[in-house]
């Protein structure tokens, strides 16, 4: 039918417009309680006494619990479900019971009939808190003095973890005519999808049964994560929903202590229980990102060829070890360090370090932007060191596009690309000469004008089962898909993958219409809802399309053979003597179209059973579950121009150019979408959001009074782009397109302002480039301008 | 202690006794069960909740259902006409608007009133308009080109496109 590759509006738009979506915080129940958590107020503490008389004496209340009491009625330690070599897993308790590790801690549960009242009670429960030492800083963990945060875990550090050619790095450095040393904090960010997470949950006496409602992007694995781990309730009595959920970015995909106490409750009241985060909830217990502490070296030659690369990272992992935390900064972070070039020499070494601070796991990008932050900021230097142009130096180290699949020094093999047409088509796009030459122009007249460029990879699309396995993983990252095809020909397709925002039910609707020739309209995308769906492991990694297309991809291929079995036997043909018509809906013999059978009256053949070959099952229903064979890797070139008002250090981002490689493209319309999203989340981390603490462990940025959120009138149009090398190793020939925009836009930004003050020599700040940094930045160097700046950090 | 409250909304009267903290907000949502209105914050940050008070967009998370005591709303459930979508929605549904579709609601309202006090509201209008709405999923470009894009939509051809859209 040829709807894959066009842009088709999307099918679930109309209940959104019109107020009607399906929100987890929607859901009401007669006889629901409403749920308040008391939470610490401290960012370390002891609990010597936890007092809920006067809460539960407030009319309204039906009960308050504590952790001890979810202990004693059973629930277990939220699990960590990447678990690398030697990693100290600390305890994770729904409620604390012993201490509080940081504020927004959960201490206590109020249940009440109505919220207003369950937040009241929250205000009566009175505990005693003994305040302790508290440790911020993922460097400064492991500082002689330095409090624990768990008795049990020496020196805050829960693992540390390497890759690369360690000897072939030294003999880069050796050898090298050019060194480039940087030290970088990639800021912690607060993912602030605008629905805050919520939890619902009924529970059935009678039967024994469980339904919970939760805002998360993989509700299969929630689902086994309580069965298993938390709740034990037997997993074909759970079911778990995430109905419409209102974005992710990575920040719904954990299991959360609200995920276990609301159905425990609602269990042991015996009535529906209801959780929803207020948004400055959210902002202390929401999984947060990146909040890394980098030494980065890079040995260069002379004419700019890379040849080495040395990297020490601490990453805070905050008070405990979120559900997939210790994949981020390990195998999604130094196995891309090669990024698009030919260096052999790469070392990479991390400390995930223990602090008294909101645990810290994937948002958006994930250890990828994290990377490429480091390795652009460095290529960017080291041009500026070198009196190279920012564009040739990083051609010059290319991988060329005849030696795919590369072999890269740390892990990856990379599926495929065209990085020279990439820059290409984006120096095209944005006229970089002229963008130059106009810089040089306008630093004549005195302006602050900065180009920066970045030429990103990605690896996404995870994963090979067994190869995530070998690095931690816990589960398989296969996904699941089915095409059941109604006796009247119409269509359901249940996916494993979750749409929070992606679009799924367009995607995958498109996909599955023209793999079997029907319309659009006859298929209908059914995800997150364990009671309909098989099992399957959810919204990730830009991993749906890649990986839940390809398994539906394989159910319709099934689809199809089982239906030219039909139609072979009912035309009297051999069957490979038949045609599948995928344009028009229809089965034929070779040379004889005009005695074609159409899909509905094969699918109608399939269920009456009453003329099928001899030995085949009736029915039309196909489930496949496909483990990939690869990551994909997409890859980017992105050209940002910038000025800075001297007067105030604002950044006006001004163009913002991006070409991208995400391989071929299902509906160019979501795909556009995505990178855009993405830009401005990344520019939002170069300019502007930050996750503060306070020395006592306070986090200043709770609410989005104080937290910088990107508004529109930041951004110019983005000029998009892109170029297609398609995925060898699927068989839609996609690869992940969710998170490239973010990867990519925070150091094309951060580069172009660096470019900027270069003529100051000011070298490098660190993100956020706020107005405030930059200006004192500038009132440092003064009218000095030879005088050598290296480097502020911090505030 | 509760008070009455007589409120309009989307053309019917609704008469309630509620308690005069309630968050009108909260009153849409929890007490006559419109839900479309969303909340994203606590602090009026996030313009998700906004409705039209009395023609006027306002967040209804920074009012009390006391007092919109006899006020006339609007919310995201009564902006379309007799089935048909309002041209500001059908903008969003045809230029890619909304991508998890929570602020969504906020953001169509807000336009409306963008729009009814700006007839010509060019790109850069449109993104100051939006000050007090933010999105986290589309780097706001389509939402932006939509609310553009509605005010290119003659009245006569509105109908028909809404009710093609609809089908």
């Amino acid at each position: 039918m040829g709807y894959v590759g066009s842009s088709v509006k999307r099918v679930e738009d109309p209940r959104f417009i019109q107020g009607k979506g399906s929100y987890v915080g929607n859901i009401t129940m007669p006889g629901m309680v409403h749920l308040a958590i008391k939470r610490s107020p401290y960012g370390h503490a002891k609990i010597k006494k936890i007092n809920i008389k006067k809460a539960k004496a407030l009319a309204g209340v039906v009960a308050v619990f504590t952790g001890q009491d979810l202990l004693d009625g059973g629930c277990g330690p939220l699990p960590c479900g990447w678990n690398v070599p030697n990693i100290k897993t600390p305890i994770h308790y729904a409620l604390t019971v012993d201490k509080a590790r940081h504020v927004g801690d959960g201490v206590a549960v109020v249940v009440a009939e109505d919220p207003y009242i369950a937040a009241d009670a929250v205000e009566l429960i009175d505990v005693s808190y003994e305040p302790l030492d508290v440790v911020i800083d993922a460097r400064q963990t492991t500082d002689v003095g330095a409090v624990l945060v768990h008795d049990d875990i020496p020196e805050n550090t829960s693992y540390e973890w390497a890759l690369g050619d360690k000897p072939a790095c030294d003999k880069a450095f050796e050898e090298a005519d050019h060194i480039v040393e940087l030290d970088l904090t990639n800021q912690r960010l607060i993912p602030n999808a605008m629905e805050p997470r919520a939890c619902v949950a009924q529970w059935t006496d009678t039967t024994e049964e469980m339904i919970v409602w939760t805002t998360s992007q993989n509700p299969q694995p929630i689902r086994l994560l309580l069965s298993a781990f938390t709740l034990f309730i037997p997993e074909h009595r759970l079911r778990v929903i995430s109905p419409d959920v209102g974005g992710g970015f990575g920040s719904k995909i954990f299991h959360y202590p609200e995920e276990v106490i609301t159905p425990w409750v609602s269990r042991a009241v015996n009535r529906p229980a209801k959780w929803v985060a207020t948004r400055s909830e959210s902002s202390i217990t929401d999984s947060q990102g990146r909040d890394h502490v980098t030494v980065a070296r890079m040995a260069l030659k002379k004419d700019g060829e890379i040849t080495g690369l040395h990297v020490s990272t601490w990453a805070n992992m905050g008070a405990y070890i979120s559900t997939f935390a210790p994949l981020i900064p390990t195998a999604l972070y130094i196995t891309l360090f090669a990024g698009l070039y030919k260096m052999k020499g790469i070392w990479g070494e991390m400390w995930g370090t223990l602090t008294n601070t909101v645990p810290v796991d994937a948002y958006r990008g994930a250890g990828r932007p994290e990377a490429s932050y480091l390795l652009e900021r460095l290529v960017d230097v080291a041009a500026h060191e070198l009196g190279i142009d920012a564009v040739e130096i990083r051609a010059k180290n290319f991988i060329g596009k005849d030696e795919f699949p590369y072999q890269t020094p740390v892990v990856f093999q990379y599926d495929s690309g065209d990085y020279h047409a990439l820059f290409k088509k984006a120096t095209g796009l944005a006229n970089y000469a002229k963008m130059r030459a106009d810089q040089v122009d306008a630093r004549e007249s005195g302006r602050l004008v900065g180009v920066g460029v970045c030429g990103c990879i990605e690896a996404s699309g995870p994963a090979p089962s067994a190869v995530a396995g070998s690095l931690g993983a816990a589960v398989g990252l296969w996904e699941s898909g089915v095409v059941r095809v109604h006796p009247t020909g119409k269509v359901t397709v249940l996916t494993g993958s979750h749409s929070h925002g992606q679009g799924h039910e367009t995607t995958f609707a498109q996909v599955v219409a023209d793999e079997l020739g029907v319309p659009m309209t006859d298929v209908e995308v059914v995800h997150g809802d364990t009671g309909r769906i098989p099992f399957g492991m959810g919204t990730y990694g830009s991993r749906s399309a890649a990986v839940g297309g390809s398994a539906l991809v394989r159910s319709a291929e099934k689809i199809r053979a089982k239906i030219i079995k039909i139609a072979a036997h009912q035309l009297e043909a051999a069957e490979e003597d038949m045609v599948y018509d995928r344009a028009e809906g229809k089965v034929y013999v070779k040379g004889s179209p005009d005695k074609s059978k159409p899909f509905a009256e094969l699918a109608l053949a399939a269920y009456t059973a009453h003329n099928i070959p001899e030995g085949l099952e009736p029915g039309l229903e196909e489930i496949s579950f496909y483990d990939p064979a690869n990551f994909t890797f997409p890859n980017s070139a992105h050209i940002a121009r910038i000025e800075i008002d001297p007067e105030t250090g604002e950044v006006e981002l001004q163009r913002y150019v991006a070409v991208d490689d995400v391989g071929n493209v299902i509906n160019p319309m979501i795909v556009e979408g995505q990178i855009q999203g993405g830009i401005a989340q990344g520019v939002g981390q170069a300019l502007w959001e930050q996750g503060v603490y306070d020395e006592s462990g306070q986090l200043l940025t709770a609410s989005l009074m104080e937290y910088a959120m990107p508004r529109a009138a930041a951004f110019p149009k983005f000029e998009i782009g892109r170029i297609e090398t398609p995925s060898p190793h699927n068989p839609l020939g996609v690869k992940g397109a969710g998170e490239m925009g973010t990867i990519a836009s925070t150091v094309a930004v951060a580069n172009a302002v660096m470019d900027a003050l270069a003529p100051l020599n000011i070298r490098h700040l660190d993100m956020p480039l706020t107005p405030n940094k930059i200006w004192s930045a500038m009132q440092k160097v003064g009218n000095a301008k030879t005088a050598k700046v290296e480097y502020f950090g911090g505030e | 202690m509760t008070m009455p409250v007589s409120i309009t909304v989307n053309g019917s009267e609704t008469s309630q006794e509620v308690e005069p903290r309630l968050l009108l907000v909260h009153y849409l949502r929890d007490v006559i069960g419109l839900t479309g209105t969303n909340v994203g914050c606590d602090t009026s940050q996030c313009g998700s909740c906004t409705v039209l008070i009395d023609g006027l967009a306002v967040k209804s998370c920074t009012v009390l259902a006391v007092q919109a005591d006899g006020s006339d709303i609007v919310t995201i459930e009564g902006i379309a006409n007799n089935g048909e979508l309002h041209p500001i929605q059908q903008a969003f549904w045809d230029n890619h608007g909304l991508q998890c579709g929570f602020c969504t609601p906020g953001m169509i309202i807000t336009a409306t009133e963008i729009l009814r006090k700006n007839k010509k509201a060019t790109e850069q209008d449109v993104r100051h308009g939006l000050e007090g709405n933010i999105c986290r999923c589309t780097g706001y470009e389509n939402i932006v080109k939509s609310i553009v894009a509605a005010q290119s939509v003659a009245p006569a051809k509105k109908a028909r496109k809404a009710k093609k859209g609809a089908a």
